[in-house]
């Protein structure tokens, strides 16, 4: 099988311009709605009782919450989980009460209403806790992002480090975005895919300049904008492949892992189809706009050895 | 050129063997098991026990597939769970005499169904986290200042009558905050205080100053030892919830630091959160009395007469009675630390003991007046006394004084962590708490399974489809990869959660990545016309670099949540980083290894079976190879 029969060199960079006003707009938007509405942090950040209730039958959310908001709670949470027959319920930290006294008075306004209730998990976070994790949460981002700009200033050049991390950048805010927009709950696991997908993201960049690297070795007649251009059409098959195959497995994740991995698949999902458009057309647009220059990445005096005056490949198309 | 040495597929080998051998434990399910773990802190599960566990279940005619011993419990497991049950009368019968006061706790518990072979090769299943397994976790908070501050306000009752015992006069000693100030009326006052501290008080550092008339001092407690203090205290409250854990007969509890000041205790199959957090407050008392010494009192003691009023019988933990009187001279409070060692005179094994300023002097004064008698050492657990040790006094003591005579290392060890073990050296308290109920965990678990399977074998279907016999290679080095992946977790012993679950199935998304980038690096090396065996080579040559790259990118991800993550974003980095790096071993080295025991003895290969090469022809008409 084969998918891709490109015959030219795409010249992805000419249309760098719009995409990367594209880009620049969704990135806006996503600060937007990050801005304006904020994160539905999960209990684990905002600290609080979540409770996860089951019945025999297919359970009233209505009555559930009708339930639960006499006995004071103002805005409580009320959310069917899984499947029609479990609840998830959230409740905030209230003074005066322990997490038992709090959970114990929920269950029991439950069973009055329909016996068949069950408590199936509970889960108490201190306030204290949450700080940390956000905290945490920032500084492990911080590193991450540190990292790798590091170790490809060391390995490439700090252009490409400044690219790929500001494109990373861009996906991971991409990622926050979306979960503001549709208020998706974010714990700690979708924190881990947000960086994972930091991490893995990176490696369609990677890449790509590693592929830009070789060709301004190989090619030595050809222009910058040529040799990305070239760069990213000789991977795009590669790039379109491996992120249709983790894809597979994110999706696999998302219908079979049941509603703890639920969101930790789609924020991967997000990443991912973000993660090709953004490695290739972020990174390697601002690695242009940059001026990556042939000098950058070919180190050394260059030797100009018999052949390659006029190499016989140079501006060839694949 | 396509061919290893030797010595590279004899890695190869090793390396699949071993993670043969260590990922097998994982697939052998679990068996009905009957676990033995001692119910109070006065009484060890040891060799002894597991001789005296097998004789009464050799007379009942039981045979359990496997005895083990380990980390203080143990476990015989049985093939059926009618066998179980009635193992667990017999031991229960034979080491608990009387039920009301039980030294043992005889659980039911699960354990892996592996072979004994593999046992004795120290391979053992993962664990299960609790969101796949069910049960209670709890994150215990220290309070690190609350226990600075303590030893802050010992140390001002100590300087307090130090001073006043070394006659230096006109002094103020108070604590404020953790640290102590203390105000002198003349100059030689401080400069004698000062001598003092250095040579008595190590743990302290000084600074003063002067105001007017007014000499001070601010004794502080050098950091090294406020962090030696901390981490003893914490080291002290997990020897102490272990002991009262071990009360609730949990099968295998988790009870582990984290960070600095945190603890978590872990309860598998717990359902019951009040009693799980009844039985971690609860507090072991220590109590020291002295021993009835009149004449009723010895007739009680040595011939089990009436006990003389005013006087209580305890046992000690042989069983011997001692006679003590019912009033209490100092509380486990007074007692600052008990620490093993050993005597320079005598080369016997000793514990010191440290007494605040009050204790100390309670003991100077009753070590007085009680010359040559018996001084009882009482832990009150459960509302039940027992007698640790009875010495008798042998001199006048202070706040430093040592228990010695006949004793093993290893039981002044043993004494003295009982000692400490007497209460909780800091307080704590629940931060956090989860309870997963066991059909949940049950759901988790398959749930996860489920979504890795699937996953592996949509990709395996599509690599095959799409790259023909090196999608092959490219599956079988995938199965190796998650191969791998299980047998390292296994043998650090890991603990499996869902977001484990989730990064191996993450995992092996990323490590197919390695494999598209050779395998497309081949066919276009094939669609440049390079000649088959030269392709090769100079696919997995050339994606190496670039492989290198991406892996170590997404290695310092990893790396970054492993260290600022915590719970359920650990489980899933360690997994992760773990996965990034058996992926560099399978898909390169590995794949290499079968495509080069496949192609690399075929001297002339003509083609190569990795899908559809096609190439575009000068003219734009595009002329397809098949495989």
């Amino acid at each position: 099988m084969e998918f891709f029969r490109i015959h030219k060199t795409i010249p992805f960079m000419r249309h760098a311009l719009v995409l990367n006003i594209v880009s620049f707009v969704t990135f806006a938007l996503a600060v937007f709605f990050l801005l304006h509405r904020g994160l539905h942090l999960s209990v684990e950040f905002t600290g609080g009782t979540v409770m996860e209730v089951a019945y025999q039958q297919s359970a009233d959310i209505g009555k559930v919450r009708e339930a639960i908001g006499k006995l004071g709670y103002p805005d409580v949470q009320v959310q069917s989980y899984g499947t029609s027959r479990d609840v998830q319920i959230r409740l905030p930290a209230q003074k005066g009460m322990n997490s038992d006294q709090q959970s114990a008075q929920v269950m029991q306004a439950l069973k009055t209403v329909d016996p068949s209730a069950t408590q199936r998990g509970i889960e108490v976070v201190g306030p204290q806790v949450g700080e940390e994790l956000t905290t945490n949460g920032l500084k492990a981002l911080g590193m991450v992002v540190v990292g790798i700009m590091i170790y490809l200033a060391i390995r490439f050049e700090w252009k490409f480090a400044v690219a790929t991390v500001l494109a990373n950048l861009h996906d991971v805010v991409i990622i926050l975005g979306f979960f503001a927009f549709f208020q998706w709950e974010f714990s700690l696991a979708v924190l881990a895919a947000v960086l994972a997908v930091l991490g893995y993201s990176v490696n369609e960049s990677v890449v790509i300049f590693d592929r830009v690297r070789e060709n301004f070795r190989r090619y030595r007649k050809m222009s910058t904008v040529e040799i990305i251009d070239n760069a990213i059409t000789s991977t795009i098959s590669r790039t379109i492949i491996t992120h249709g195959s983790t894809q597979l497995v994110v999706l696999s994740m998302f219908f079979f892992g049941g509603p703890t991995l639920h969101y930790f698949a789609l924020a991967l999902t997000i990443g991912i189809l973000f993660g090709i458009y953004s490695s290739a057309f972020v990174a390697a647009a601002i690695a242009m706009w940059l001026g990556v220059k042939r000098e950058d990445l070919v180190k050394g005096p260059t030797k100009r050895d018999g052949g390659s005056e006029d190499d016989p490949n140079a501006g060839a198309v694949v | 050129m396509n061919r290893y040495p030797v010595w590279k597929y004899a890695i190869i080998v090793i390396v699949l063997l071993v993670g043969l051998i260590y990922s097998l434990p994982n697939f052998f399910g679990e068996a009905p098991a009957v676990q033995v773990s001692a119910a109070k802190s006065t009484v060890k599960v040891d060799a002894a026990t597991q001789s005296r566990v097998e004789e009464a279940l050799k007379a009942a005619g039981l045979a359990p597939d496997l005895l083990t011993l380990e980390g203080g419990s143990l476990r015989a497991r049985f093939a059926t769970p009618d066998e179980q049950l009635k193992a667990r009368d017999t031991v229960q019968r034979t080491l608990v005499p009387d039920p009301a006061d039980p030294p043992y706790v005889v659980a039911l518990n699960l354990v892996s169904r592996s072979p004994a072979w593999l046992t004795a090769l120290h391979a053992f299943p993962m664990y299960l986290g609790l969101d796949l397994r069910g049960g209670v976790d709890f994150l215990l908070q220290v309070d690190m200042k609350g226990a600075i501050d303590k030893k802050a306000e010992s140390f001002a009752s100590d300087l307090r009558t130090t001073f006043r015992d070394k006659g230096i006069r006109g002094t103020s000693v108070s604590r404020n905050g953790q640290t102590v100030e203390v105000s002198f009326r003349d100059a030689a006052a401080l400069e004698a205080a000062k001598r003092l501290i250095q040579d008595q008080f190590q743990d302290l550092s000084t600074t003063d100053s002067q105001d007017g008339s007014n000499w001070r001092l601010v004794a502080t407690i050098k950091p090294e030892a406020a962090r030696r203090l901390q981490d003893a205290a914490l080291k002290q409250n997990i020897t102490t919830l272990h002991n009262r854990i071990n009360e609730l007969g949990v099968a295998e509890p988790v009870i582990q630091q984290q960070g600095l000041d945190r603890i978590v205790v872990q309860l598998p199959g717990v359902q019951d959160t009040a009693k799980a957090k009844d039985i971690l407050g609860r507090t072991a008392t220590l109590e020291m009395r002295l021993v009835d010494e009149s004449a009723e009192g010895r007739a009680a003691e040595l011939s089990g007469g009436p006990v003389p009023f005013g006087s209580e019988k305890f046992l000690e933990r042989n069983g011997r009675p001692v006679i003590v009187k019912k009033q209490v001279l100092v509380t486990g409070e007074n007692l600052t630390d008990a620490q093993p060692g050993f005597d320079q005179q005598s080369n016997q094994p000793k514990v010191d003991l440290t007494m605040d300023a009050k204790g100390g002097r309670i003991m100077r004064d009753v070590s007085r007046e009680n010359y040559k008698k018996r001084m009882a050492m009482l832990i009150f657990e459960k509302g039940k006394g027992e007698v640790l040790t009875a010495p008798s006094i042998n001199g006048e003591l202070g706040n430093r004084f040592q228990i010695s005579g006949s004793m093993t290392v290893a039981e002044a060890a043993d004494l003295a962590l009982l000692l400490r073990a007497g209460s909780l050296a800091a307080p704590m308290e629940i931060i956090q708490e989860r309870t997963i109920g066991p059909s949940l965990g049950a759901d988790n678990i398959e749930k996860g399974f489920k979504s890795v399977m699937y996953g592996f074998l949509a990709i395996m279907v599509f690599m095959c489809a799409y790259y023909a016999l090196f999608g092959l290679f490219s599956s079988i080095a995938l199965a190796v990869n998650l191969m791998l992946l299980v047998a390292i977790l296994s043998m650090l012993q890991a603990t499996l959660t869902l977001p484990g679950i989730a990064a191996m199935a993450l995992a092996i998304g990323v490590a197919i990545d390695s494999n598209v980038l050779i395998n497309e690096r081949v066919r276009e090396e094939l669609r440049n016309g390079a000649a088959p065996q030269a392709a090769i080579h100079a696919g997995y040559d050339r994606a190496w670099g670039t492989i290198l790259d991406s892996n170590v990118t997404t290695l310092i991800a990893g790396i970054a949540l492993l260290a600022f993550g915590s719970g359920p974003v650990r489980g899933f980095a360690v997994v992760h980083c773990i996965g990034i790096v058996t992926s560099m071993f399978s898909a390169v080295f590995f794949s290499r290894g079968l495509v080069n025991f496949w192609y690399g003895q075929k001297k002339k290969l003509k083609t190569v079976s990795i899908g559809t090469v096609w190439r575009p022809k000068t003219d734009g008409t595009a002329v397809a190879e098949g495989k």
